[in-house]
């Protein structure tokens, strides 16, 4: 591939403007992106201390720490801020740097838009974290706010959490609309859509999955907020609706929703693992009908969420058998990744160690799935721990560590320096056994029936939920190493070349690190 | 895709200003809507002042656009992308009215029949035991509590049988907003083929009509709500036909508002060329949506 051709025709583009207004009106993909990530990483240091708050008082049984209401209230805003807040925006960041520079664009397709998505963000965030210090408390509902625990029994402030739901959902749909349109219109020449890089194609996918549910997630709120304060019964059955309808909305926003979180993650990991692997990767094509068979299915499976309510017999069987279907094109992608890594010469760096973690790790989230998709076995496993034991496991091993990947892979080419091999090791370990210790015990104690969701349990669930804690505070602590990692960085180390790792692959490595204000001024020539 | 060099724009203050006035909009509406039943409280005016914000905002971004655009700066790419945006949005939208209709079948199909014992899963139901009396139809008039919680209305708004068609007004909604879709196609033409006088009659007869649309659908929520007792208190009936009846009117007021803008724009400022009129051609997509949306609504709301 050629280098690229700097042509500028206005000085005014040289390099970013100076002082705060640089990321107060910034239109640059790479502005953007990073204050996505700077954003999320808020948020996830946020959230963990939510989490935090849940292990400690979680750590004998016994109230010790906290109210019960003040547990719900942790709970619940656990899982909002690091689904809307933490991974969500990280992906969007990352979109935001790689994808314009993967394809060969210049910038992001509507990017004024591109900074109206981003800014939305920290006011909505700052709306729903205000609600914790407001009469009656923060929402207490759970993260997925069911139906007449968030309406009829509501705390005021899940007005406030509406509107902020509703704000997070208009910047999710812009960027995501933004996202479409960049891969659609501004592939340079060459870059045919079977040629575009995995993580691309990936959140290609991930971007209409967006905008085909957030506006759902939009409507549900709305009927909530109806009926909450205008007298309508969508979720009262008095009135002739049904609570369970909030559930099939809420899960049609809800299914789709958690592949938003994994498909950008399987992009990210197909890079990775084809770099240090030293080999092309095993199948792209089936790769990328994969990704695109699991996002269709993510519409005809929301019900699994859903089989103890009592739902018909024909519905239970239909979704129990949509749902292991999604483990065919899931085996698809595991069992390329390994073939890639299968006779390659593999190095073990950072980000390397990340993905074969969310390798095994996230195989071992997909077949509790598994488990769980079976109706006669979900009746006992539903609301268990076993369920919080799953779908950590696919997001903390699957989804955050994609994105720790993603950042020690990436980042030589975003600040120009290499970060420190031996403290990323370092920090890979402490989060692997961190990770391990805190969620595979909750397995047990979820077969062993502790429900999930109780600042309380019974005395036999002692022993694992303070193996549990123990893993939580050394995960948790462990990304405060992360944080330095990241800041020591970005401050200095050693200079990156352009090509940073040497089976890297793509048109990102083909400019300087870190990469120019303004990558492509013209489209490159692809080979 | 295409060759030459790309466009990059400037920095711009437009989107921080946006995203300011939609946190001063949904703040001041959470603590209208939360303080309803406080006189005292002046949170509406939190509720305005981000209204008026997001307004200016929005005014003062989209001439910066036309400016541009009109500047000849806009490349043949963009003018793409902006095609495209709107495609991707109005799908958006149509999810968004998706969710609505989701609810409408799933009450009318399952949750209604089940309430009053229908089916096998009717049979199981703990609300049989609740309201034994209930019993399923729809329009749900009487609702399952008999209007102990929720008001019962004497009337639905459905079809009234052939004898009293004409005094329908859903029915002359539909026939005014089908004829819309038609006038505004034919201010389409008339631009494309350089009749600028066309294009003008023919979009201020699509705004008049959508203007007669928003009126007639006023005086039915009158009429609903002073002679049939059908208000949104009224159970599930009411509540989807409300919710769903007047979200599409206010895209139609949305919609219309766009067309309105456009056809001040063609004739205050002579904007818009034949072959280079997409904030036109944007709008009347959404008009045409809105229309669709509506031929749903009469079919699924107001006949079935």
């Amino acid at each position: 591939m050629s280098a690229v051709i700097e042509n500028h025709h206005d000085d005014h583009h040289h390099g970013p403007a100076k002082g705060i207004t640089r990321w107060l009106y910034t239109t640059n993909h790479k502005d953007i992106g990073t204050l996505y990530l700077w954003f999320s990483f808020a948020m996830f240091l946020i959230g963990g201390a939510m989490a935090m708050v849940i292990r400690a008082e979680l750590f004998q049984p016994g109230m010790q720490i906290v109210e019960p209401e003040f547990y719900n209230q942790m709970i619940t805003l656990h899982g909002l801020i690091m689904i809307f807040g933490g991974v969500m925006p990280a992906f969007v960041g990352l979109a935001n740097w790689l994808v314009p520079m993967m394809i060969g664009a210049p910038d992001m397709a509507l990017p004024r838009m591109n900074n109206l998505s981003f800014w939305i963000l920290p006011f909505a965030f700052f709306i729903l974290l205000s609600s914790l210090f407001m009469e009656g408390g923060a929402p207490n509902f759970g993260w997925t706010f069911y139906a007449p625990l968030s309406t009829t029994y509501a705390p005021p402030s899940v007005t406030f959490f509406i509107f902020s739901v509703h704000i997070m959902g208009a910047s999710s749909i812009m960027g995501a609309i933004n996202v479409v349109v960049t891969i659609m219109n501004m592939r340079a020449p060459g870059v045919d859509l079977m040629k575009m890089p995995l993580f691309v194609w990936s959140w290609l996918i991930t971007a209409y999955l967006l905008i085909a549910v957030m506006p759902v997630l939009a409507g549900a709120v709305t009927m909530m907020l109806m009926d909450i304060h205008f007298g309508t019964s969508f979720f009262n059955a008095a009135g002739g609706g049904d609570p369970v309808l909030f559930q099939h909305i809420f899960w049609f926003f809800g299914h789709p929703e958690v592949y938003i979180m994994i498909l950008p993650a399987f992009g990210i990991i197909s890079h990775i693992i084809e770099t240090f692997s030293r080999k092309q990767l095993f199948g792209y094509s089936s790769m990328v009908w994969a990704m695109l068979s699991i996002a269709i299915l993510s519409f005809v499976v929301w019900a699994h969420h859903m089989f103890t309510v009592g739902l018909p017999l024909a519905a239970e069987i239909f979704f129990m058998w949509a749902t292991m279907l999604i483990a065919v094109p899931t085996g698809v992608k595991v069992f390329n990744w390994v073939a890639t890594m299968f006779r390659g010469s593999i190095t073990f760096e950072t980000p390397m160690l990340f993905a074969i973690a969310f390798v095994v790790l996230f195989t071992i989230g997909g077949l509790s799935g598994l488990m769980l998709a079976i109706v006669p076995a979900d009746f006992q496993y539903h609301d268990t721990y076993f369920v919080v034991a799953h779908f950590h496991y696919v997001l903390v091993p699957g989804a955050i560590f994609s994105i720790m990947a993603a950042v020690y892979y990436w980042i030589p080419k975003w600040c120009g320096n290499m970060y420190d091999e031996r403290l990323g090791k370092l920090h890979f370990w402490l989060s692997f056994v961190g990770v391990n210790v805190t969620f595979f015990p909750q397995h047990f104690i979820g077969l062993a029936g502790m429900p999930r969701r109780y600042p309380d349990y019974a005395l036999q669930f002692a022993d694992w939920n303070m193996v549990s804690s123990v893993g939580a505070f050394l995960f948790g602590f462990s990304q405060i190493l992360f944080l330095f990692i990241v800041l020591k960085t970005v401050m200095g180390g050693k200079k990156a070349t352009g090509q940073v790792w040497e089976g890297a692959k793509g048109l990102e490595w083909t400019v300087a690190s870190p990469a120019p204000y303004h990558t492509f001024s013209t489209p490159p020539k692809i080979d | 895709m295409s060759g030459g060099s790309y466009y990059v724009p400037d920095q711009s203050r437009f989107p921080i200003f946006m995203a300011f006035s939609l946190f001063v909009l949904v703040m001041g509406a959470s603590s209208t809507i939360n303080n309803l039943d406080d006189p005292d409280s002046n949170s509406v005016y939190i509720l305005y002042s981000g209204l008026a914000c997001l307004f200016l905002t929005m005014f003062f971004w989209f001439r910066q656009v036309i400016k541009e655009h009109l500047a000849g700066l806009d490349s043949n790419q963009l003018k793409q992308s902006y095609v495209y945006g709107m495609a991707w949005f109005i799908f958006s939208e149509v999810m968004f009215f998706a969710a609505f209709f989701g609810a409408l079948f799933y009450v009318r199909t399952l949750a209604v029949p089940w309430l009053a014992g229908e089916g096998s899963k009717g049979a199981a139901i703990t609300a049989v035991e609740l309201w034994p009396a209930f019993e399923s139809t729809w329009p749900v008039i009487t609702t399952p509590d008999k209007g102990a919680e929720f008001d019962l209305a004497e009337k639905s708004m459905t079809w009234p049988g052939w004898d009293h068609a004409l005094e329908w007004l859903p029915l002359w909604n539909t026939i005014v907003l089908l004829s819309s879709s038609v006038t505004v196609h034919f201010a389409h033409l008339g631009l494309k083929n350089g009749n600028r006088r066309r294009f003008n009659s023919f979009l201020g007869i699509t705004v008049f009509l959508a203007l007669i649309f928003v009126g007639l659908q006023a005086a039915e929520y009158y009429e609903a709500y002073a002679h049939y007792g059908l208000t949104l208190n009224s159970g599930i009936y009411g509540s989807t036909f409300f919710m769903l009846t007047g979200f599409h009117g206010f895209h139609v007021m949305m919609g219309g508002f766009m067309l309105a803008i456009m056809l001040a724009r063609s004739v205050f400022a002579g904007h818009f060329e034949e072959h280079d009129h997409f904030g036109f051609e944007a709008a009347s997509w959404y008009w045409h949506f809105v229309d669709v949306v509506w031929v749903m609504l009469f079919l699924f709301v107001y006949i079935l």
